[in-house]
Formats: structure tokens, C-alpha cells, sequence
């Protein structure tokens, strides 16, 4: 199957979101191009806002829109977006329950070369952490689309989290995003491997060189990150005895953190975080860097080893 | 809008009014920011209660004006101006900044009837406005007009310069900026904190048409916005120098009373002279 990436998803949406009668509007801040906002520009100019090298003032246009009664969508990238325009997001966004929704591309180390001051890493902690704020994190291209979709459906502040790099597909057309739903996508009875974005597919991948070990994993796609589907990973948890989380961000704060949180008054069981430990990215190319950085099906694979060893 | 047709008067009135409870709602409340907020009450009463299209009993009417206190830390004065015209009762302001109250530290739109959006974080109110500026889709046809209030301390922030940038770029000339240049800040004189130099230049210079007035003086105010708004293509800006603390002969002028409540003996003098002020107007409380 092709390859895509989950930001090639943005512009189109909006495109269609547009033509089915939503009051959609885009505030993007000069990278319309990478994002694919221009897209939505091309078909609808007048509903499309470039904020020029801006982010903050990216960020409160679009609250202003919203405050008009638009639904009001951000581009610009993970680290900008999250990072430099925190406040804005935080305190009026948020603080003011805003139908803006943030949906920033290039999160995560799969940005690429451009290195490790545009690979955003912690963008999930920043925003799981804002009170109303509802995290998603589409695990391919139709996931994407469809996350988009919802978030524009749902009053209030969204953050969707897209990526560069293309990827492959976990799902197809007939994928229906329903907020707060963790995704069984296969079965298993040994470990519970939960994944988040790119790193579902490799999770997948994982599973199946478990199954040649005698391993039978289960994978669950946490598309929602917030809110998180408790119930879900709990009841994984407590079948399978032990959890790896799996994403392509932080350690720290991130879905491994929000997973910990569940078993931890729900389910304790043997845990293991998959992700970036703790440091910058770096330049190289998206595959180098995921290994590099330990974010493979065979890095996944052993850390499911590990807490069945623990587990025994 | 005729400026001819607006009662000046009356407005005065109430902007003595909105400082008599500006300072009795701060005493009570024990903490919050007199001085900024008594420096745009003339300001901000203009706006309410002569300029602005708005209707205290249906605060989400599509036609109405919209107003961004983008120096939310002046939250009383706007409290003053609603509760004045009809938002919410007025036993409300003295539970200003207390647990349970409509009436937060700085506005906040969910809680409180007639407050657009919260602010209080500065430098971003501006923004706001332009996104509501774009948002309500400036047309002939469409009289509708977005006000923002700032600080002269606030435009230290750069976010302030992008929205100034922004608005001209996207020619939002349904936003009127008035910028409440009362020269002081926190940390002292806006001028030794950090010199902004011109503000006017500064705005025209991005763009914008650009209005100086005395801030304390209604019809100044209302002829420099009146002034600002017609201009088509622009946004525009009113520069209004003010004294922070006005109306209180104790605070006037001085940086020490930017975010501290009176004591009760200093309340009871300064509700006096507030006091005064109205029944020199020929008002009553």
C-alpha cells in the first residue's frame, strides 16, 4: 500500500469540511505549503488567513474568528504552534473553551534534517496538560483526515497532531474517529502494546515478530490521548498482565505517561515506555532517526520482552 | 453613530459612577488593580455608554459591537461599565476576586455575562480583536465595529506589534485600538521600565490612522474614535494620555497604586472624594 502522510490529510479536509457547509476558517502562519493549508487556501481564499511569520498572533486571530463564530483551524509546525505560541493556546484557547483547533504538522523526530529545533517532541505533554484541551493523534492519513473531521463536529479546543514523513496505512476510507476511543487493532493475550501515531503501525509490526517468538501481543491504537480511553487499556492490561507504551515523543508526559497514569490507579501491571528518552532530536533522515532513537517494531518487540520477563 | 447626538453629560456621570464602585469593589475585595482601571473609566464609559451597539439583555445579539479588554488586569472597570448598564446586578461587584463569583481577577468570558473572550495574559487582546474584526467580515454594509483597550505598558509586548502588523496587512478598518497611555507600569514610569518611544509612530508607521487624545475628556475620546472608524481601508488607533489613579488624589500619578486595594481608612477617603465627584455632576449614589 502507498505512503502518506497524515499532514496531506489538513488542506483537503478543510477543503471538504468547507464545501458540506461548516463555517471553516485557516490561520496559517507562513508555511501554507508544508502543512498543506494552501490547499484549502486555493479553494477558499477568503476564509484563509495568512498570519505571516507570527505564531502567537496566528494563534489569537484565530481565537478572535472563533469568538465571531467560525471554526477556526491553525497550521503552522508542532514546535511553533505548541511551543512558542504556549500562552495564547493556554490562556485565551483554552482558558476561554474556543472552538480553535490547532492542527500543526512536522511533530516528532520523522520531521527529518531539519533537526532537532523543528522536531517537537513534547507537544502531547504541553497540550494533555491544558484543562479542555481533547489531544489526538491520528495513526495514518485517514485517521487524520477523520481526527479533523470530528474535531471540527466538536465544540471546544482540539489538538491534532500531524506529521511530515509519509507513512503507511492502518486503516482505510471506512475509519470513523470517535473521541475518547482506543482502537483494538488486533488481538492478542501476552502483552498489550499501546501505540499512538506513526508508531502504530510499528507496534503492528512488532506484534507479528512477537507472534514468531510464541508471543501473542494485542495493539491498541490510543488515537484519542486525551481524553484517554481508561476502560480500554485497563481492561487490556488486566487480561495481558503487561504494557508497552509506544510514541513517537517524550517519554515524559506524553502517551506513555497518560498510559502509566491509567494502569497506575486502575491496572497496575509491568510497564515500559517506548519513546524518546529524554533528550533533542538530531538531523538524518526520518528511518535513521526512529532508529536511532529506538522507536522500531524490533526496539517495540524487546521492550515487550522485557516486561514479560518482569512480569514472570 | 452621530457624535453630535451623544449626551456627554451623562456619560460623565457614569463614569464618575463606575469609579465610585471600581474602588469600593477593589476594597472589598481585598486585592486588584486600581490604578489602570481608574485611568479608562472615562474611556470605557464612552465606549458603553456612547459609542458601542449592545444590548445588556440580549449580550449575544448578532448586531452588536464587540468590545476586548486586552488589559484584562483593569477587569474592574469593565465590571463597573456592565453591571452599570445592565449585565448583572450590581451586588455582584463586591464579590470581586472572590470564590464563587461571576466577577474573576481578570475578565473571564465563561462567568461573566457581556465579557467576549478572557484576557488578562497581556499583549493579547489585540489579536483577538483582529481575528474578531476578520470574523465579523468588514463590508460597507456591515457597520459592526470591534474595540480593543490596551495598556501603554502592554504594547512593551511583541505580540502587540504582529496584531498591529496583521491589522493593517488584512485592512480591518472595523477595529478601533485605544491605548489607555497613563505612563505608568508596575516597575515604575513606562518611559525608565522600558521606552517604548512614540506609540502614534509606531502605529502609523504599520499603518494604521492614528488619533491622540486627552483620555479624560468625553467628547476628545468620542470625536478621536468617531475620527478613526470612518476611515475606510485602515484600522485605527486613539491615543488617549491619561492619569492612572484618576479620580483618587492619593493614587493619581503614582505607580505604587497599580495592583493594591485600599486600606479601610484610605477607602473611606477616596469613596468620599468619588463621592464628591458624582454629586458635582449631579449625580447621586
Amino acid at each position: 500500500m502507498s505512503k502518506r502522510a497524515t499532514r496531506e490529510a489538513f488542506g483537503a479536509t478543510l477543503v471538504q469540511l468547507a464545501d458540506e457547509g461548516l463555517d471553516v476558517v485557516a490561520v496559517e502562519a507562513d508555511l501554507s505549503k508544508s502543512t498543506t493549508t494552501a490547499t484549502f487556501a486555493d479553494a477558499y481564499p477568503e476564509r484563509f488567513f495568512n498570519a505571516g511569520i507570527a505564531e502567537q498572533n496566528m494563534i489569537n486571530v484565530a481565537a478572535g474568528l472563533a469568538v465571531a463564530g467560525k471554526i477556526a483551524f491553525t497550521g503552522s509546525f508542532a514546535v511553533f504552534a505548541t511551543g512558542r505560541a504556549y500562552d495564547q493556546v493556554r490562556n485565551t484557547v483554552c482558558y476561554s473553551e474556543l472552538d480553535v483547533k490547532l492542527a500543526p504538522t512536522h511533530s516528532g523526530i520523522t520531521v527529518g534534517p531539519d533537526g532537532g529545533s523543528h522536531q517537537m517532541l513534547e507537544d502531547i505533554a504541553l497540550m494533555r496538560v491544558l484543562p479542555g484541551m481533547r489531544v489526538l493523534v491520528p495513526a495514518d492519513y485517514f485517521a487524520a483526515g477523520e481526527a479533523l473531521r470530528l474535531a471540527a463536529a466538536t465544540p471546544g479546543p482540539f489538538y491534532i497532531r500531524l506529521g511530515r514523513a509519509a507513512i503507511p496505512a492502518v486503516y482505510d476510507e471506512s475509519f470513523s474517529f470517535e473521541l475518547g476511543k482506543a482502537y483494538v487493532v488486533r488481538q492478542g493475550s501476552d502483552v498489550t502494546l499501546a501505540a499512538c501515531g506513526v508508531m502504530v503501525e510499528r507496534a503492528l509490526a512488532a506484534a507479528e515478530l512477537l507472534a514468531g517468538d510464541g508471543v501473542s501481543a494485542e495493539v491498541i491504537d490510543v488515537a484519542t490521548v486525551k481524553p484517554i480511553d481508561a476502560a480500554t487499556i485497563a481492561v487490556s492490561a488486566a487480561k495481558t498482565g503487561a504494557v508497552v507504551a509506544c510514541e513517537e515523543h517524550s517519554i515524559i508526559g506524553g502517551l506513555g505517561s497518560a498510559v502509566a497514569e491509567v494502569l497506575g490507579e486502575r491496572a497496575p501491571v509491568p510497564f515500559a515506555r517506548v519513546g524518546v528518552r529524554d533528550v533533542f532530536g538530531t538531523s538524518g533522515e526520518p528511518e535513521e532517526l526512529m532508529a536511532h532513537f529506538g522507536l522500531t517494531a524490533h526496539h517495540v518487540a524487546e521492550a515487550a520482552r522485557e516486561v514479560l520477563h518482569r512480569r514472570s | 453613530m452621530n457624535p453630535n447626538a451623544i449626551d456627554t453629560q451623562a456619560i460623565e456621570m457614569k463614569a464618575a459612577r463606575m469609579r465610585y464602585d471600581i474602588v469600593e469593589m477593589i476594597a472589598a475585595a481585598g486585592s486588584g488593580h486600581p490604578g489602570g482601571s481608574l485611568s479608562a473609566a472615562d474611556i470605557v464609559a464612552t465606549l458603553y455608554f456612547g459609542i458601542m451597539k449592545h444590548d445588556p439583555a440580549h449580550p449575544d445579539a448578532p448586531e452588536r459591537d464587540r468590545f476586548v479588554l486586552s488589559k484584562g488586569h483593569a477587569a474592574p472597570v469593565l465590571y463597573a461599565a456592565l453591571s452599570e448598564a445592565g449585565y448583572f446586578g450590581r451586588e455582584h461587584l463586591v464579590t470581586l476576586r472572590k470564590l464563587g463569583s461571576l466577577l474573576q481577577g481578570h475578565p473571564d468570558s465563561k462567568k461573566t455575562p457581556g465579557v467576549e473572550v478572557s484576557t488578562g495574559s497581556l499583549g493579547q487582546g489585540l489579536s483577538i480583536a483582529c481575528g474578531i474584526a476578520l470574523g465579523l467580515n468588514p463590508e460597507k454594509e456591515d457597520e459592526r465595529s470591534v474595540y480593543c483597550l490596551l495598556g501603554d505598558g502592554e504594547c512593551q509586548e511583541g505580540q502587540v506589534w504582529e496584531a498591529a502588523m496583521f491589522a493593517a496587512h488584512k485592512s480591518l478598518d472595523n477595529l478601533v485600538a485605544i491605548v489607555d497611555r497613563n505612563g505608568l507600569q508596575i516597575d515604575g514610569a513606562c518611559s525608565e521600565v522600558m521606552c517604548l518611544g512614540e506609540i502614534e509612530a509606531k502605529f502609523a508607521a504599520f499603518g494604521w490612522e492614528v488619533a491622540t487624545c486627552d483620555g479624560h475628556d468625553i467628547e476628545g475620546i468620542i470625536d478621536s474614535i468617531t475620527r478613526v472608524r470612518a476611515v475606510s481601508g485602515r484600522p485605527g488607533v486613539v491615543v488617549a494620555s491619561t492619569v492612572k489613579g484618576r479620580g483618587v488624589s492619593f493614587m493619581e500619578d503614582e505607580a505604587g497604586w497599580h495592583g493594591k486595594a485600599p486600606s479601610i481608612e484610605e477607602t473611606e477617603v477616596a469613596l468620599r472624594e468619588l463621592q464628591a465627584a458624582l454629586e458635582e455632576k449631579g449625580a447621586s449614589l
